[in-house]
């Protein structure tokens, strides 16, 4: 079995916020990455995926664990130089807001360039080709190559971002909520140009997105995560048709789809997130919303293990009936 | 000043026109919009962005921009032609008979002052209600809005109330008053997924309780479908279709309305079954805009749809398609 | 370059104002470097004959006590003036901006110490420091310079402080970051230029305050000393001949020296529509 793309073993970051509060933001994570596949990362909003990306590129430190990339570890190289690291260009970004992501006094050209400037020492005539022929590659017309940020569409500053960040031909791409700012006509050529371009340069994906719709269909394995730990993951279709994990089954449930209603399919999660902040780590992160909790979920902190094969899922009562369970939205 | 809050129907937009004069030309946001909304019924105005569905929104409340002129059409709520009215008896509609929401709740709450005392506000403003009575019936509203602890959380701070949260208390201060139509502009985007079925959950069941009117704008096709009894389908200003939910997915008359439909990721199983919209938004501020603004993006377009006013078609079950080659 | 000039001269085509402030300012630096060449008399050349005689044809501005043409004084002290000025504002725009970026980037020690010095020199009102520092060091040329700068430098501190703080987490940092940016990089190449159009509009406005604080020097003993032309001290030794009726002694000088601050205060919006690339259609 050879060693997968990136290995993240017992990943943790803990911020300290005064006293002795530490804010779990990312509690134990294990993810896996193999060549030329897309994993997905679903969760809502604290539910820490963005700190977790942040770890993966290499932006901040983690307190714990490992990252592995191509069987190197890169945790311990710490952030404030890894951009001297060798590793740097194999690893890049997509950012979900194109307009924040992009210097508003630096052209397209000049945004696509400065990683081939910084990362391959690339300049002059090399230079000039390098980033027109990225430009092709993402479907952005040369003219617009002069433009600056405010003159361009939000499709074609998404564009730009992807230019950018396969420019130095990187072998992990993060993905975070590449078209939640797009509308949808223009949704649908940015994820078939990202899907063009995986299969072409055979890139491998981290797509993080709240759009569970999206997921299902870019994603060949997908982790959900919540309060810093992953709570399920495997096959994006198996989780999507038959999620284990109460968290993901509510999340599911809640995913408005046209043409069809999933009012009465709805499992409610009343009640707001436990703290991240000291939480308890013998009580499960979902208990006090979950609908299936017992005192069992407060003696200990379920592990991330094994259901079937390819499938993981942390919790003491998964959901193992392949019908989905239907839930009348009680007054709360 | 008091609406019939009977009339049938509620709300009437006809042939709305609306152009912004701008620097850099006037802008024809809205062409010909017309729709009608009846007492408890909720119709979503669906479109992309560029498509007129705030300034539609806006219009209504009576808040347009200073540059904005209406240059045709009416709006009639509760029998009152509100662009008519005088401002006097706007603000006194405004909060008591139509209330609006808005997206990013956080950004439109005081940030200074606590969310008791917003909705006592307006409570006191519109609702007849004492400067002694108000902070009562805050909590009171708080509760409804289903905010735990509503009597400590009285005195919180729209910074220490989380997205979903802020939201709920937009919602107490716009139902406060009880009143006929609500007009929420896009309430959920930015919020996370179980927090937006709940607010949603909140809305419709708050609407059915008070028989209350309901318009939601939105871009999110699965949204309008789960929460809305009728859709009103937008593109570059011009209303192109109006239809009961159920019938609009199963049976789309627009082109566009195809099309959009077609590109939202649903129910689809993989990506290459979704299909992207030729061509972009016309700009709006061309003088020689075609009669259909959608027809330069259409397959079915002909010479007359540049040309000729685009026929209104009434269908079945009260559905309308605004064009010349309905499918 | 040539789009930054294309895009100059619709700046200025499109805002008559601000075409009058350059041209202006163009007017001035044009009499900084060619006046003493071309001005009819030495401006130390006195002629007690002709003291104290009113503007007429031979002087224009007339001539003051010791019969020196004011005219060619006030042209002179042109270039010393606003070699003051843009000497000044170059040193506080330069180390002002420099550190008020790195406070506002970094943070945490390097935030405070800076802080801190800015602090003690805004401690003080403005124009006693300046007279202070000339006081103490004397009142050589580079000495005005240096208090005009030091004064001048809190502002741009601050300014470059909240504008780096403010934008340190924005996205496009994280992408240069992840671009291999180091983060003396970042602050030069990345987050300064974003900063250059607020910075502008203040370098024009501390010209104004530059000129002005060396006037004032000059009018309170502590600036350039007699017999230099210098608009300053031309207005402090005018100014006691208004009672007495020659009043152009003090007004010529005055009105020059308001005709400056004016034009720089004009071509700081001017400036800032320049560099921004936001303003371009």
């Amino acid at each position: 079995m050879s060693e997968p793309l990136l290995r993240v073993e017992g990943l943790k970051k803990l911020y300290s916020i005064g006293g002795n509060a530490l804010l779990h933001a990312v509690a134990g994570v294990d993810l896996t990455i193999s060549r030329a596949e897309t994993v997905g990362l679903v969760g809502e909003s604290g539910c820490g995926k963005s700190t977790l990306v942040r770890l993966v590129t290499r932006l901040i430190d983690p307190s714990e664990g490992s990252i592995r990339f191509e069987g190197v570890e890169i945790g311990d190289q710490p952030a404030r130089g890894f951009g001297k690291a060798a590793q740097r260009a194999h690893i890049q970004m997509v950012f979900q807001d194109a307009s924040d992501s992009l210097n508003p006094r630096f052209t397209a050209f000049r945004a696509i360039a400065d990683p081939l400037r910084r990362l391959k020492g690339v300049s002059g005539a090399a230079l000039r080709e390098r980033v027109e022929e990225v430009a092709r590659l993402t479907g952005l017309p040369g003219e617009l190559l002069g433009r600056f940020p405010h003159q361009l569409s939000g499709g074609q500053k998404a564009r730009v971002g992807i230019a950018r960040a396969i420019a130095v031909e990187p072998r992990l791409l993060i993905l975070d909520e590449p078209t939640s700012a797009l509308d949808v006509s223009v949704q649908v050529v940015i994820l078939q140009l990202l899907q063009d371009l995986k299969d072409r340069l055979g890139l491998s994906y981290l797509f993080v997105s709240h759009d569970l719709n999206v997921v299902r269909l870019l994603c060949d394995r997908i982790f959900v995560m919540y309060l810093g730990r992953i709570v399920e993951s495997g096959p994006a279709e198996e989780v999507f048709s038959a999620p284990t994990h109460p968290y993901t089954r509510a999340l599911l449930s809640a995913v408005p789809t046209p043409g069809i209603s999933s009012r009465d399919r709805r499992i409610p999660l009343p009640g707001d997130p436990r703290s991240p902040i000291n939480p308890d780590p013998k009580v499960c992160s979902l208990y006090g919303r979950c609908y299936r909790s017992t005192d069992r979920c407060t003696e200990t902190m379920p592990p991330l293990g094994d259901i079937m094969p390819g499938r993981q899922v942390a919790c003491h009562f998964p959901i193992l009936d392949a019908a989905p369970q239907p839930m009348v939205a009680a007054g709360e | 000043m008091t609406i019939d809050r009977q009339s049938v129907p509620l709300l009437a937009i006809e042939e709305l026109s609306i152009e912004f004069r701008t620097r850099s030309g006037t802008v024809r946001a809205l062409d010909r919009v017309g729709f009608s909304l009846k007492r408890g019924e909720t119709l979503a105005l669906v479109g992309e962005s560029g498509s007129g569905k705030s300034v539609t929104a806006m219009a209504i409340m009576g808040i347009l921009d200073d540059a904005a002129h209406v240059t045709g059409g009416n709006i009639t709520f509760g029998g009152l032609d509100l662009l008519c009215a005088s401002p006097r008896a706007l603000a006194e509609i405004r909060g008591r008979e139509v209330a609006m929401i808005f997206q990013n709740p956080r950004a439109a709450l005081n940030p200074i002052r606590p969310i008791g005392k917003q909705i006592a506000d307006v409570l006191v403003r519109h609702g007849n209600v004492t400067g002694a009575q108000a902070p009562e019936r805050a909590i009171e509203m708080l509760a409804k809005v289903r905010i735990p602890d509503p009597k400590r959380r009285a005195g919180s701070y729209p910074f220490e109330l989380s997205g979903g949260m802020c939201q709920r208390v937009m919602i107490a201060m716009a139902l406060a008053c009880e009143p006929a139509m609500l007009i929420a502009d896009e309430p959920t985007t930015g919020l996370d997924i179980t927090t937006q079925a709940t607010i949603m959950d909140l809305i419709a069941e708050l609407a059915a309780a008070h028989s209350m009117a309901t318009l939601l704008i939105t871009h999110d096709l699965g949204l309008a479908s789960e929460y809305c009894d009728r859709i009103a389908v937008m593109h570059a200003g011009q209303i192109v279709e109006t239809s009961p939910t159920a019938a609009l997915f199963a049976n789309p008359r627009h082109p566009y309305t195809a099309k959009l439909i077609a590109a939202t990721p649903g129910d689809v199983s993989c990506l290459a079954d979704l299909a992207s919209i030729p061509g972009g938004l016309p700009d709006l501020r061309r003088v020689d805009l075609p009669a259909c603004r959608y027809s330069a993006r259409c397959e079915r377009s002909a010479d007359e749809c540049l040309l000729l006013p685009v026929p209104r078609l009434a269908l079945a079950g009260g559905a309308e398609v605004v064009c010349r080659h309905p499918l | 370059m040539t789009e930054a000039l294309r895009h100059a001269r619709y700046v200025l085509s499109e805002n008559p104002v601000t075409a009058f402030a350059f041209g202006l300012f163009t007017f001035f630096v044009l009499c900084a470097i060619l006046g003493p060449a071309l001005v009819p008399y030495s401006p130390t050349a006195s002629d007690t004959a002709q003291a104290l005689r009113p503007p007429s044809a031979a002087h224009l501005f007339g001539t003051d006590q010791l019969g020196r043409d004011i005219f060619s004084r006030v042209v002179v002290a042109t270039r010393l003036d606003l070699g003051i000025a843009v000497t000044s504002v170059a040193l506080a725009f330069g180390i002002g901006t420099l550190s008020g970026l790195c406070a506002g980037y970094f943070g945490g020690l390097t935030d405070r110490i800076i802080g801190r010095i800015v602090d003690t020199i805004m401690a003080f009102p403005l124009f006693v420091l300046a007279m202070g520092i000339v006081a103490a060091l004397g009142n050589t040329l580079a000495n005005i310079i240096y208090a005009t700068a030091i004064i001048n430098l809190p502002i741009y501190a601050r300014l470059a402080r909240t504008e780096a703080n403010v934008r340190r987490e924005a996205g496009f940092v994280e992408a240069a970051r992840l671009c291999g940016n180091s983060e003396a990089r970042i602050v030069l190449g990345q987050i300064l230029p974003n900063i250059m159009p607020l910075m502008m509009v203040q370098v024009s406005l501390t010209l104004g305050y530059a000129i002005l604080n060396a006037a004032g020097l000059s009018f309170i003993g502590l600036g350039v000393r007699p017999p230099t032309a210098e608009w300053g001290i031309m207005v402090a030794e005018g100014a006691s001949n208004i009672i007495s009726g020659e009043w152009w002694i003090a007004l010529f000088p005055g009105l020059v020296l308001m005709a400056a601050v004016f034009c720089f205060n004009l071509m700081g919006d001017g400036l800032r529509d320049m560099v921004d690339p936001r303003k371009r259609t």
